[in-house]
């Protein structure tokens, strides 16, 4: 679903440079639930904005749903991103203008989906994260995991090729959280959509299909549930 | 639709700071408006002033406005009955010429004799039921009303003159003016004293000193230049000194009525007037007035050149007094409008600041930087209306109340006290250009700051605390 080739990433913070990504390969398979797993600064973040085409490689190529993302430009990238890529963020960043329904709709109304087949898609998402009876509420009157159950529905409402989910259960009780990740783990199962999710979570790796460790921008290790180890 | 419903929820999302953005919009809108309201008053007061005093139209002889004021009779026009009578059996004209009317204008010299004193005089004659006509046109609804002309129903020797000219014509017991000074007699210096024999005199010429009884004291004679350029007195009696409103004017000003003017100069040879006045229905007839006269005056033009003035180019001074109201509402609707762009745009930059991590997830899902443009620009957009909706409401309540008040003020040229008024009911040019005006300055000043937001990198958006 997505592959990265020698991917190299630098900041650039007044006169110093971080390297925070340095020659990393990756494959995210197809339907599969991919955890990056590694402690703070090992450049999770910045792998996922890659793949999730929001931010570039300074070197190296980027394939997301067999499509050379490089070569893009903003307008096309952001029409890229609309049709084939879900996002879930740590502090779940729903617009709170707007009600549970209305931030799952949000993606279709880019998309230009007609009201009927809109309506009938969200009520849908909103049945399958258990939110059928919070449609009308806002993001201010739901609790955290229910704001992250929302943001989930939304990630998936174009019927995205791969969701992008930056710790998304960080901000959650364990709990919640786990709660949340079975709940990626059907959604993976039930829409077939790769989900590839950064955490420092050990508990995650038993959810997940495939595992990288990453640490200060190196691959240390690839994990595939039911093969060995690649070192 | 989603831009609007996003754009609208947004501004909800802070109330008091949309309120306070909405307050100082709503405010600058009624300014402009009431001052508008105001400009137009002025407007309504000096265009009636002028059209009830001197008509839409004036027919000339082609050199008197510019030549005329030194000998006005020079610039007679002589079939004046005829074209008069033309442009009564005209059908279209008709419709709408509500007054038709000749004048003539003259210059001479005014003496009270028995006070010994004269002065020179810029006169007028006119048919004074006419006049009084004209003076009733309204067409702007003001609460003024002209004074009519005392000469309708006058005796044919009737006369009115300037303050001015009654002053200096030591007229103001006989008229009974009040508020006119008598000038303080110097005593003469011995070398400067008249010898007796001729004070003696002087004396016995005096009527009032030799006993004559029964002088009226309102009576002047008025020297003119007859058409043969011969010398030629009449008597006139004063019944009402009245206020040009202009010093210069009124110290000059002497009406009386057109065919005992006529007489004076013309005597037995065909009168003439030195214009026509045409008073319309409405202002805006003027060029189909005009169109309609020009081959009317082309048949009598071959005698002698003719000329159609309208009101404005016979009156610089309204001109040039509206010129500058309208430079005045122009400046202030700049500053007024600085201040809305200051004011809409350091809101719009504070909410976009605020709203960094909600546009990076907005761009993160495939929002296009336009979209975040427009969202923006949408939001401005609305500030700017409801802010001038609310100006206008606010100025249209407020006229009200100022116009119940009736404040009295002088306008500059006035003679009376008028009440103060803004005229923003039905001035629908100006409530859509300032609501316009207001709405498209708020969408400048909403760009920069959504343009802005639109060029956010996405992660460093999404990285925003």
């Amino acid at each position: 679903m997505a592959i990265l080739t020698q991917v190299e990433k630098t900041y650039h913070m007044d006169s110093v440079s971080v390297p925070v990504i340095n020659g990393v390969d990756i494959v995210v398979r197809r339907a599969c639930f991919t955890v990056l797993m590694g402690p703070s600064g090992s450049g999770k973040t910045t792998l996922l904005n890659m793949i999730g085409c929001i931010d570039k490689p300074d070197k190296g190529e980027v394939i997301v749903a067999d499509c050379k993302v490089g070569n893009l430009t903003d307008d096309a990238l952001s029409d890229f991103r609309a049709k084939n890529i879900g996002f879930i963020f740590q502090n779940f960043n729903l617009l709170p203008v707007l009600s549970a329904y209305e931030n799952i709709e949000y993606p279709l109304l880019l998309a230009g989906v007609s009201a009927k087949k809109r309506g009938e898609r969200v009520l849908k998402l909103l049945d399958a994260v258990g939110l059928g009876d919070k449609a009308k509420n806002f993001p201010g009157q739901l609790s955290g995991g229910q704001r992250q159950r929302v943001a989930i529905a939304r990630a998936l409402a174009r019927k995205p090729k791969l969701v992008i989910a930056d710790e998304p259960t960080a901000n959650l009780d364990s709990q919640t959280g786990a709660a949340i990740l079975a709940l990626m783990r059907r959604m993976v199962e039930r829409y077939e959509a790769s989900f590839i999710f950064s955490s420092h979570d050990p508990y995650v790796i038993n959810a997940a299909d495939d595992t990288i460790f990453l640490t200060d921008g190196t691959i240390r290790g690839v994990r595939r549930k039911g093969a060995d180890d690649v070192p | 639709m989603m831009t609007l419903t996003l754009a609208v929820r947004n501004l909800l999302r802070n109330r008091r700071r949309s309120l306070a953005t909405l307050l100082a919009m709503a405010i600058g809108a009624t300014s402009i408006l009431l001052f508008g309201g105001f400009s137009t008053n002025v407007n309504y007061e000096l265009h009636t002033r002028h059209v009830q005093k001197g008509g839409h139209l004036q027919i000339q002889h082609r050199d008197f406005y510019l030549y005329g004021s030194g000998n006005p009779t020079a610039y007679g026009i002589a079939d004046y009955t005829n074209i008069l009578a033309a442009i009564q059996s005209d059908e279209a004209l008709q419709k709408m010429v509500l007054v038709a009317t000749p004048t003539l204008q003259f210059s001479g010299i005014a003496g009270n004799y028995a006070a010994g004193v004269s002065r020179t005089i810029m006169g007028t004659g006119f048919v004074a039921e006419d006049i009084n006509r004209m003076r009733h046109w309204n067409d702007f609804d003001l609460r003024t009303k002209a004074p009519l002309s005392a000469l309708e129903g006058a005796a044919a020797d009737a006369a009115v003159v300037g303050t001015g000219v009654a002053r200096v014509l030591q007229l103001c017991d006989a008229l009974k003016i009040e508020r006119c000074p008598k000038p303080e007699k110097e005593q003469k210096a011995d070398s400067l004293a008249l010898p007796d024999d001729i004070a003696q005199l002087s004396l016995q010429e005096t009527p009032a000193a030799s006993g004559a009884t029964g002088t009226n004291p309102r009576r002047i004679e008025v020297l003119v230049v007859n058409a043969r350029g011969a010398p030629n007195v009449t008597s006139l009696e004063v019944i009402r000194a009245e206020d040009q409103g202009i010093k210069e004017l009124d110290e000059v000003s002497l009406m009386m009525r057109l065919a005992q003017l006529q007489q004076l100069i013309y005597g037995q040879t065909s009168p003439k007037a030195t214009s026509i006045m045409l008073q319309l229905r409405h202002s805006d007839q003027i060029p189909a007035a005009k169109a309609r006269l020009a081959p009317i005056l082309a048949n009598f033009s071959t005698k002698q050149p003719l000329a159609m003035l309208d009101f404005r180019a016979l009156n610089p001074f309204y001109v040039q007094t509206m010129l500058m109201f309208d430079t005045i509402f122009g400046f202030v609707f700049v500053l007024i409008g600085g201040i809305v762009l200051f004011t809409v745009s350091n809101t719009m930059n504070t909410t976009v600041v605020e709203r960094t991590v909600e546009i990076g997830t907005l761009r993160a899902m495939g929002l296009r930087r336009s979209g975040i443009l427009r969202l923006f620009v949408t939001e401005g957009a609305l500030l700017g209306l409801f802010g001038a909706v609310i100006g206008v409401a606010l100025a249209l309540v407020l006229s009200v109340v100022i116009n119940q008040i009736g404040m009295p003020w002088l306008p500059p040229g006035n003679v009376e006290l008028v009440p103060f008024t803004v005229n923003v009911w039905g001035e629908n040019g100006m409530i859509l250009g300032t609501t316009f005006g207001l709405i498209c300055i708020a969408i400048l000043s909403a760009w920069w700051p959504a343009h802005r937001a639109a060029r956010l990198d996405v992660v460093e958006a999404l990285r925003h605390v």
